[in-house]
């Protein structure tokens, strides 16, 4: 007999036993006192859903689709896509100019990264940052991400001759992060790569992972923008190239969200979408290549894990990476959101919310007192430098510094 | 990747085992699917028996406070349980005749605490008792979603206002010799209770909760911290999917995140508890363990695994994995030299060596590490 084939439910919604685990561990409901929670707001909700859809609550918005309501939940229950496709099926929030803008995290780098020097003084200053609090709700506390001159794109392309020349070779998806706002990370993401025998090539045009517009509202062009990267990475894999990442959200996005969320068939691609410090770590553990680090490195890192990466599982990975380096005194940070979650904490209504949502994280930096943070998400690290004036590295940025030249 | 023990499930029974054996220097790595049973703990760590210094200890080191006493504990209902190792935050009576006069204090609005009960119990045993409810505006925000009046997010506005609930209970008390009041407190740190004690007249009881169960939650914390702060690695979240046994010997497992990664290891021990966490499962004909098909006893007809009358002891929770004297699982009668079961997964299998409840979680648990620091497997 094989009842639950017949009573099977999405994303699992039928499993739940209402225990409130999932509420207990979500970081929005201790902050914000008009998030039902993911209890309510997922499996609960859903039920009322289902009989009449007037029962959908705009409140869901507040939900930072940070998954760990997935990560504790006992039974199985994926919570935050739950609340993602009721956003999705029965909200009519329409985004914003301000949510476009922030969401839109391609655009606004090819936009903003030719005036690279003019947009990050503009956005720097004051005075801007006053209009974009009263004009946009762009929370003035906010520092932006600075816009780099230069696209990484820009810069592999130039070195594409040199790259090609490793026989083994891998697909780098780098996201607008790394094209836009730090390059740096794309080139210490090649010379690790180099450095093990490896030369990197780009994708046939990748566009922006989605992660954004999904947060937004705008899960059209969410939609669109995975399916043609779909086709990208499936080019990439048919030529027997691993695609590699170094941001733990667009990985989980592109694995995870595609299928569940946006219905994009990824099943082609998904096994070969891994993050570098996962291809890396395999790499080493199995002897096919070695890491010859400097003697005299030292440093005193704590490691704190993303959200997303939580939810992959995979912060393993990069945890097991840095203690393999001579020279590293390593601390796990407890498990904690930062509070910045994407464009969430940009938004002024969220603010304050944000930046409580990260205290425990701040104040347990602060009490470590490390030489540096290592962490795999991009905006993480604007959240923690913000709050905390400590340092924030990606674990394949601090490899790149800690192998010999 | 490779460690000397790797554990599947991160409730009680698996962080003992895993905290015992970090503590000896090996590397260990738990994988556990969610949260765990700890969630719906009572602080009371039934059947410890002899492993109570040790346990102790071990929670002592992880900075959770227990009291090592014999009495009775008072439960949500009005009953009362024996007790011999509880959480700090468990009032252990030296008998039934727990007050003359009770003053029973709730929130208003929190529908997981029945103060009803425990006034009709203590009366019975001659006790008078008053329930009476405070009321913090800081509160209100907490009402305007009624499904989230729970025992957390109490906890997480006490951890601020806790002096103003002290001060309404000031107010309240009249002559009574016991106040007795929700386990809402100190979901990160349990120094409030202490706080809480000394800053009023009479003796303290705090009375669990419907879950989640705030003094379980931190415990579950402490615990997990403790074993990553001795070098542990656990991955939350996570489920063991399958496992290579070969000849008696498990040389590897998988895991759904890892996929294609496996994970190797010296020993295995299987503590992914009883059918609450999916350690054991039942169909329509059998009961199985979903994992490795370890062996299970359990009568043939379905209508003899339990007993229609509720509160009658429930042959069910009987069944479990069978084990060897060293706690070996056996599979198609044969135990796999590396395997070890403990905890919830074991069922009542283990009762004469080993008790029942938390006390044989924690048992088992140190039994199985034992056995791997020894040697002898
Ligand atoms: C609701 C409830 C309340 C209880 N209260 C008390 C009490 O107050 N006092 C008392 O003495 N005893 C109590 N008990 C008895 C309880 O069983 C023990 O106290 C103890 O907590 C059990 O611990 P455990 O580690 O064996 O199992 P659990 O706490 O159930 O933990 C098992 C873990 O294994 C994980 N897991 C399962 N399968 C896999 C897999 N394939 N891969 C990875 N992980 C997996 C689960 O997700 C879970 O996290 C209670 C039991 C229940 C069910
Ligand atoms: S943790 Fe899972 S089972 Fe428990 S209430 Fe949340 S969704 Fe339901
Ligand atoms: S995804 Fe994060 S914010 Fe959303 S309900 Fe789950 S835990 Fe809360």
């Amino acid at each position: 007999m094989k009842l639950q084939e017949y009573t099977a439910s999405a994303h699992n919604f039928e499993e739940c036993m209402k225990c409130t685990i999932c509420t207990a561990y979500c970081p929005v409901v201790p902050v914000n006192p008009r998030y039902p929670g993911p209890k309510q707001a997922g499996p609960d909700g859903e039920r009322l859903r289902l009989k009449d859809p007037y029962f959908f609550n705009q409140a869901l918005k507040y939900c930072l689709n940070c998954k760990r309501c997935e990560v504790v939940c006992p039974s199985g229950v994926k919570v935050a896509d739950i609340i993602q496709s009721a956003r999705m099926k029965y909200g009519n929030e329409q985004p914003r100019l301000r949510d476009r803008m922030l969401a839109s995290t391609d655009f606004m780098g090819s936009l903003a990264r030719p005036f690279a020097p003019l947009v990050n003084g503009v956005t720097g200053l004051g005075i801007t940052k006053t209009v974009l609090d009263a004009t946009f709700a762009i929370d003035r506390h906010r520092t932006f991400p600075k816009y780099s001159g230069r696209s990484f794109e820009r810069w592999l392309k130039r070195r594409a001759k040199e790259q090609a020349k490793f026989d083994k070779q891998v697909a780098y998806f780098h996201g607008c992060y790394v094209n836009y706002n730090y390059p740096q990370l794309g080139k210490d993401f090649v010379k690790v790569m180099n450095a093990l025998g490896i030369g990197v090539q780009l994708l046939d045009k990748e566009k922006c992972c989605g992660v954004a517009l999904i947060a937004n509202g705008m899960y059209k062009k969410a939609t669109k923008n995975a399916e043609h990267n779909v086709g990208a990475l499936q080019k990439a894999v048919d030529a027997g190239l691993t695609v590699l990442t170094t941001s733990s959200t667009c990985t989980m996005t592109m694995r995870e969200e595609y299928p569940e969320l946006l219905k994009v068939d990824n099943a082609g691609v998904r096994d070969s979408i891994l993050l570098a410090t996962r291809y890396i770590w395999q790499l080493l553990e199995s002897g096919a290549a070695t890491l010859k680090f400097k003697e005299n490195y030292r440093a005193r890192i704590a490691y704190h894990t993303p959200c997303h990466l939580e939810r992959l599982g995979w912060g393993i990975f990069s945890t097991e990476l840095l203690k393999m380096i001579p020279g590293v005194e390593f601390t796990m940070l407890d498990s904690n959101c930062c509070g910045i979650s994407g464009t969430y904490g940009f938004k002024k209504e969220n603010y304050e919310a944000s930046q409580a949502i990260g205290k425990p994280l701040f104040d347990q930096i602060k009490s470590v007192n490390p030489d540096f943070v290592a962490c795999d998400c991009e905006t993480c690290k604007w959240q923690l430098e913000m709050s905390t004036g400590y340092t924030v590295k990606h674990p394949i940025s601090i490899l790149a510094e800690a192998i010999e030249d | 990747m490779r460690f000397d023990t790797v554990i599947i499930g991160g409730g009680l029974s698996g962080l003992t085992a895993g905290i015992s054996l970090q503590e000896a220097g090996r590397k260990v790595a738990i994988v556990s699917a969610g949260q765990n049973a700890m969630h719906f703990f009572s602080g009371n760590f039934e059947d410890i028996g002899p492993a109570r210094d040790r346990v102790a200890a071990l929670f002592a080191a992880a900075g959770v406070r227990t009291n090592a006493m014999d009495g009775l504990q008072l439960m949500p209902m009005g009953s009362f349980r024996p007790a011999s190792l509880t959480l700090e935050d468990v009032t252990v009576f030296p008998d039934e005749h727990a007050a003359e006069k009770a003053l029973i204090v709730n929130f208003t609005g929190f529908h997981d605490f029945y103060g009803t009960f425990i006034a009709e119990a203590l009366e019975k045993a001659g006790a008078t008792c008053r329930i009476r409810f405070v009321h913090l505006p800081e509160m209100e925000h907490l009402r305007l979603s009624p499904s989230e009046m729970r025992s957390v997010n109490i906890a997480r506005a006490m951890d601020e206002h806790w002096e103003k609930v002290v001060g309404d209970i000031r107010i309240l008390h009249k002559d009574e010799d016991l106040i007795i009041l929700p386990q809402v407190f100190g979901l990160r740190d349990a120094a409030v209770l202490d706080k809480i004690r000394t800053a009023l007249p009479a003796r303290v009881a705090f009375v669990g909760t419907m879950p989640p169960s705030v003094p379980g939650i931190r415990t579950q914390m402490l615990l997990k911290r403790r074993f990553e702060v001795l070098g542990g690695t656990f991955l939350m979240g996570d489920e063991v999917t399958s496992a290579a046994l070969h000849e008696g010997v498990v040389s590897s497992i998988t895991t759904r995140n890892l996929d294609t990664a496996r994970i190797f290891a010296d020993h295995f021990i299987l503590s992914s508890g009883g059918y609450f966490s999916k350690g054991l499962v039942t169909t329509p004909t059998q009961v199985i363990e979903p994992l490795f098909g370890l062996d299970i006893a359990f009568p043939e007809n379905r209508n003899d695994w339990y007993d229609a009358d509720f509160f009658a002891h429930q042959p069910y929770m009987d069944f479990g994995v069978k084990t060897d004297a060293e706690l070996h699982a056996i599979k198609d009668g044969q135990p796999i030299q590396n395997l070890f079961a403990i905890g919830s997964v074991l069922g009542n299998t283990r009762k004469e060596d080993f008790g029942t409840a938390a006390g044989m979680a924690i048992r088992t648990a140190f039994a199985a590490a034992d056995t791997i620091k020894g040697g002898n497997v």
